[in-house]
């Protein structure tokens, strides 16, 4: 009596523990939910907003200009930030705000990328904290889930931040 | 006879492998990791002799779990220049020190929050904080805590700061 307890206890942790492994190697290669609060990507993602982000494309570095990502926030490793890819590496930004008279630019150095929210009004991004490591980008934002009214992809950035560099196709 | 035995084999080697492949990557994501160090730029620690083989050590990923780390630990972190590349080096500073840099842009540096300041036992050989400045923690890919090859150099690693190489105290700055 007492084996057999024992023996579906074991089988109880060995199935706990194969379970796990899984939904683990699940989160951490194929995809994540996420809930947004905050408004730095409004109109595109607003406060309670449900996302699944993929982490395939991170971890294969195939991450574009234009893309939506969630990346660990660079002073506070616990948290995290939902962002625009604005430039990768070797790319020209903008420093300067539209307002501005003389636009001044800078180059995204090796390894980095330069992230900014849609609503350039209120986030707080690279225009302030500069270009962050590629190595902290967690996923790419590849589909909306909740409110039921706007599920469906993401659309394309509503500031023109994006420098089409010389090379790019369009 | 040997079809439907041959057909069990593979079921069974088929679920064998679907309990053995996602234990095996959470270990590695989570617990522990091998890593072969390469180069000179923690000499002598790690490396002593470029011309033998090159130590393996292993990594704790558990203890970096929630990002703490201590002075003098050497750590692996993805590199800011790459990130496919992992670079092995002692952290000298935390958040909050201030740090008389050897050879970056600027003297003294008072590391961020979120950020800690790593560099290469072997000075001018390593490229490390005082090239790229402070790394920010969330790089942090985990702790070196034993050298696992080769076998004469088993040993744990204990955290110490080089000498003359650490955060400067309160007092210091005055000067």
């Amino acid at each position: 009596m007492f084996r057999r307890v024992l023996g579906n206890t074991l089988g109880f942790v060995g199935y706990t523990v194969q379970y796990g492994c899984i939904a683990h190697c699940a989160f951490e290669y194929i995809g994540e939910f996420v809930v947004c609060s905050g408004p730095s990507m409004e109109p595109t993602i607003v406060n309670h907003d449900i996302i699944f982000s993929e982490r395939m494309s991170r971890h294969l570095c195939k991450i574009q200009k234009g893309d939506i990502v969630i990346a660990k926030s660079s002073f506070d490793p616990n948290m995290n930030i939902c962002k625009r890819v604005i430039g990768l590496e070797g790319d020209k930004v903008c420093t300067s705000s539209p307002s501005d008279v003389f636009k001044t630019h800078t180059y995204v150095p090796k390894g980095h990328v330069w992230l900014e929210g849609d609503n350039l009004r209120n986030s707080t991004d690279s225009r302030s904290y500069g270009p962050i490591p590629y190595a902290l980008i967690r996923g790419r934002v590849c589909l909306k889930l909740w409110p039921p009214h706007s599920f469906g992809t993401l659309s394309e950035s509503p500031t023109r931040r994006i420098i089409k560099a010389q090379r790019d196709s369009d | 006879m040997a079809a439907t035995a041959g057909w069990r084999y593979v079921r069974a080697f088929v679920s064998g492998l679907f309990v053995a492949v996602p234990v095996t990557v959470t270990v590695l994501d989570r617990f522990a990791y091998v890593a072969r160090v390469e180069g000179a730029s923690m000499q002598p620690s790690l490396n002593p002799d470029s011309g033998s083989e090159c130590d393996v050590v292993l990594l704790n990923r558990w203890s970096v779990r929630n990002y703490e780390v201590r002075r003098g630990d050497i750590v692996s972190v993805m590199s800011p220049r790459n990130p496919q590349q992992k670079i092995i080096k002692r952290v000298i500073g935390l958040e909050g020190d201030f740090i008389r840099t050897l050879s970056y842009k600027n003297r003294y540096v008072r590391v961020p929050d979120g950020h800690f300041w790593i560099e290469g036992d072997h000075h001018g050989h390593s490229l490390d904080s005082n090239s790229f400045g402070p790394v920010s923690v969330g790089l942090l890919h985990g702790r070196a805590s034993h050298i696992i090859w080769p076998p004469n150099r088993w040993q744990e690693i204990k955290p110490s700061l080089p000498p003359h190489r650490g955060p400067l105290a309160p007092e210091e700055e005055e000067g």
